[in-house]
């Protein structure tokens, strides 16, 4: 009543935003290169963090070219650091628009939005005698969690990287080699080739007795799984897949209206209201000519194009489109 | 459908590369939508918020003559704000591209007793769509005044002056009226329709948020001061009504601005659309402050060109959009706030009163039209 329309926590998010009770958010307080295209960034979560477990990930909302985009990274901090931040490690991928600006531009002092830790590619409460780590690229931030919290008595690594500065904390890894406390394979793909996961046996000779954890490029995951179901241990294999659908913007294509479960196709040319409308779906309509945002609707998955500009909006997290001005770019699912 | 078509001179051609160029200027703003823009719009709503919060302070203590002048002054710039650069902007769907979820056109609610969800279908919808189209559009004269001689005349029209200074002082509650449809809706059969109704109701919620913020618990607060408390805030909505109501009267009243038949939008183009914006809006002209003051509602032509372009680039698309008029030889309508204000007043008086005719043709006499630049 005091502050109608606002609620008390509008004002108070303008003196404190990392106050218990407010929503989510991080401040980033350093980025630490790791190679010539990876970062470490330093973040300190706001009061109403609950903390993680090594292995899992965390999703941030980045403000780029004043745009707030979602991304999911693993959490590279163990578990219980001193001093409460954690850290993210981040690979710039090409074209990537929130890896690039984490990696070479964000500034310390900007604040990002935060979801809690979540995700099931975890240690298990009770410690295995013998672990196997298999990472390939930036498949090796989950599992730096768990080798920063947790020491194990027996840790093999095989991981895979273009070159050996490409490998990202190969120094600390190093170190954990020299202190006697991981053995690790480095295979160098642009020189020795892609790994071939049937012939493990060669580097790891005791990796089926080994619990592993393996994170990488879906080729590898593929492999690996098949590798392990193979010869009949597929329980002790625990994955983690980054980017599970890469979107491919085209013309046109099957249509969801999810929240009324009905599906039809519709070319690249119909406004997605319209598409709705004729499949009897109850949409939200105003101006038809893309002015008045009456119709604004989430997207879900998929991507659409805008039939003004030609400009594809792929499915996000968030993501409203205008549906008399948009019009299926692939496969989409409208929350309708 | 004055007098005199201030676009006759235009060949269809014409009109649709006019459009083709607006479209080219909206393109090029969007692709150079970046951070800058979001700063802004940030900044803007972060200050609103502080001084606000400083005023609503500075009240607490209202019974100190000082005390109320500058707490009164603050919250009335505070509230114009909140309405005119923030809330009418964020409503229009200007600063959806950022994806912040606070600052949406589908989350944002605002300092005013009318529901956002409310006036953006009757604004956003209804106005910015068929503007200025007699029988389509009801900003014209928002249902309770004549604003053009072809609107027929009516004794009831005689008050309007007072009607609309009236509803300048309680523009507010005039907005909220207007969105629910009122005058059409109170009728004793539509006044059951359980959609008006639920509208109703909504309002009723909005209205009773309102009042007990300004007029029971804010002044409650405020102790022995309670009532200067209660004249400052009244004071401060009083103040923000009449100046947006000035600010959007000057939109599209003033002399020069044209309105349309709602024949002529049938099978209208892009073209055509973007010509009548053009043709049914004016700007007031004035300094930076001025603009930020009117919500950039000063760049109204721009506005109806472009709603959903964020407000703090109008002023650049100004310049462009003008050069564009001189091109195709249109009027730009735009004047200083006095000069507008006082010119939609005189309309506004002007006809109340039936048209005088002339003779036995029976065409309304005008004004002269002021002539058309470089006709």
């Amino acid at each position: 009543m005091v502050t109608t329309p606002l609620l008390p926590s509008d004002y108070l998010d303008l003196i404190s935003p990392l106050r218990a009770g407010a929503d989510l958010r991080g401040r980033i307080e350093a980025v630490h290169p790791e190679t010539g295209d990876a970062a470490t960034v330093v973040i300190r979560p706001g009061r109403g963090w609950r903390g993680h477990r090594a292995g899992q990930y965390v999703r941030v909302g980045v403000d780029v070219d004043g745009v707030r985009l979602w991304r999911a990274y693993s959490l590279t901090s163990p578990a219980d650091r001193r001093d409460g931040r954690v850290t993210i490690t981040v690979k710039a991928i090409p074209d990537g628009k929130v890896s690039n600006h984490l990696v070479r531009r964000v500034k310390p002092g900007t604040m990002i939005r935060l979801d809690q830790a979540t995700g099931d590619f975890v240690l298990p409460p009770v410690k295995p005698a013998k672990v196997l780590y298999l990472t390939a690229g930036s498949g090796i931030t989950p599992v730096m969690g768990m080798l920063r919290d947790t020491g194990f008595d027996d840790a093999v690594m095989v991981h895979c990287a273009p070159r050996p500065h490409d490998v990202i904390f190969r120094r600390e890894l190093h170190r954990l080699v020299a202190d006697g406390k991981l053995r690790l394979t480095e295979v160098h793909t642009a020189t020795d080739g892609v790994l071939d996961v049937a012939r493990l046996g060669d580097l790891v000779p005791d990796w089926a007795e080994r619990e592993t954890w393996a994170c990488g490029p879906t080729g590898l995951l593929d492999a690996a799984e098949e590798h392990w179901s193979r010869h009949g241990v597929a329980e002790r294999l625990h994955t983690e897949r980054f980017r599970p659908g890469v979107v491919v913007a085209g013309t046109g294509g099957e249509v969801t209206f999810s929240a009324t479960g009905r599906t039809v196709c519709a070319d690249g040319a119909t406004p997605l209201l319209d598409v709705g409308e004729e499949a009897g779906v109850l949409m939200p309509s105003g101006c038809r000519m893309g002015i008045c945002f009456g119709c604004v609707t989430p997207l879900k998955a998929g991507a659409v194009r805008d039939l003004r500009t030609g400009e594809i909006t792929e499915a996000e997290p968030g993501v409203l489109i205008q549906t008399c001005v948009s019009a299926a770019a692939g496969p989409c699912d409208i929350e309708r | 459908m004055t007098a005199i078509d201030p676009t006759a001179h235009l060949t269809a051609e014409q009109i649709e590369e006019l459009g083709r160029e607006l479209d080219a200027i909206r393109d090029e703003v969007i692709a150079g939508r970046g951070e800058k823009d979001a700063a802004y719009i940030r900044k803007v709503i972060s200050a609103q918020r502080k001084l606000e919060l400083v005023s609503r302070g500075v009240l607490l203590f209202s019974l100190f003559p000082p005390a109320w002048v500058i707490g009164t002054a603050g919250l009335s710039v505070a509230k114009i704000m909140d309405n005119m650069e923030i809330g009418h902007n964020i409503l229009h769907g200007q600063w959806d591209w950022m994806r912040d979820p606070k600052i949406h056109s589908t989350t944002w609610e605002w300092d005013h007793v009318s529901p956002a969800a409310q006036w953006k279908h009757s604004h956003n919808e209804l106005h910015h769509t068929y503007t200025n189209v007699l029988g389509k559009d009801n900003d014209l004269g928002y249902g309770i005044m004549r604003v053009d001689e072809d609107q027929r005349w009516h004794p009831v029209h005689l008050g309007q002056p007072l009607w609309n200074f009236v509803n300048a002082c309680f523009f507010e509650y005039g907005i909220a009226a207007y969105d629910l449809e009122l005058g059409k809706n109170l009728s004793k059969q539509r006044r059951k329709d359980p959609e008006f109704r639920a509208r109703a109701r909504a309002v009723g919620r909005k209205i009773r948020k309102q009042v007990l913020k300004d007029y029971v618990v804010h002044p409650l607060l405020s102790g022995p001061s309670f009532l200067p408390t209660l004249a400052a805030t009244f004071t401060a909505n009083v103040v923000r009504n009449i100046w947006s109501h000035s600010v959007i009267m000057c939109g599209h009243f003033p002399e020069g601005v044209q309105v349309f038949e709602r024949r002529s939008i049938e099978g209208e183009t892009r073209g055509q659309w973007y010509l009548r914006q053009m043709m049914g809006s004016a700007n007031i002209s004035g300094s930076r402050a001025m603009h930020f003051m009117t919500g950039n509602l000063s760049h109204q032509i721009e506005h109806h060109l472009f709603p959903d372009l964020p407000s703090n680039r109008y002023a650049e698309v100004a310049v462009r959009v003008r050069a564009l008029f001189e091109k195709y030889e249109l009027e730009y309508v735009s004047g200083p706030l006095p000069k507008q204000v006082f010119s939609a007043w005189r309309k506004v008086f002007r006809l109340s009163l039936p048209n005088r005719r002339t003779g036995a043709a029976g065409t309304p006499d005008r004004e002269p039209e002021r002539e058309l630049v470089a006709a």
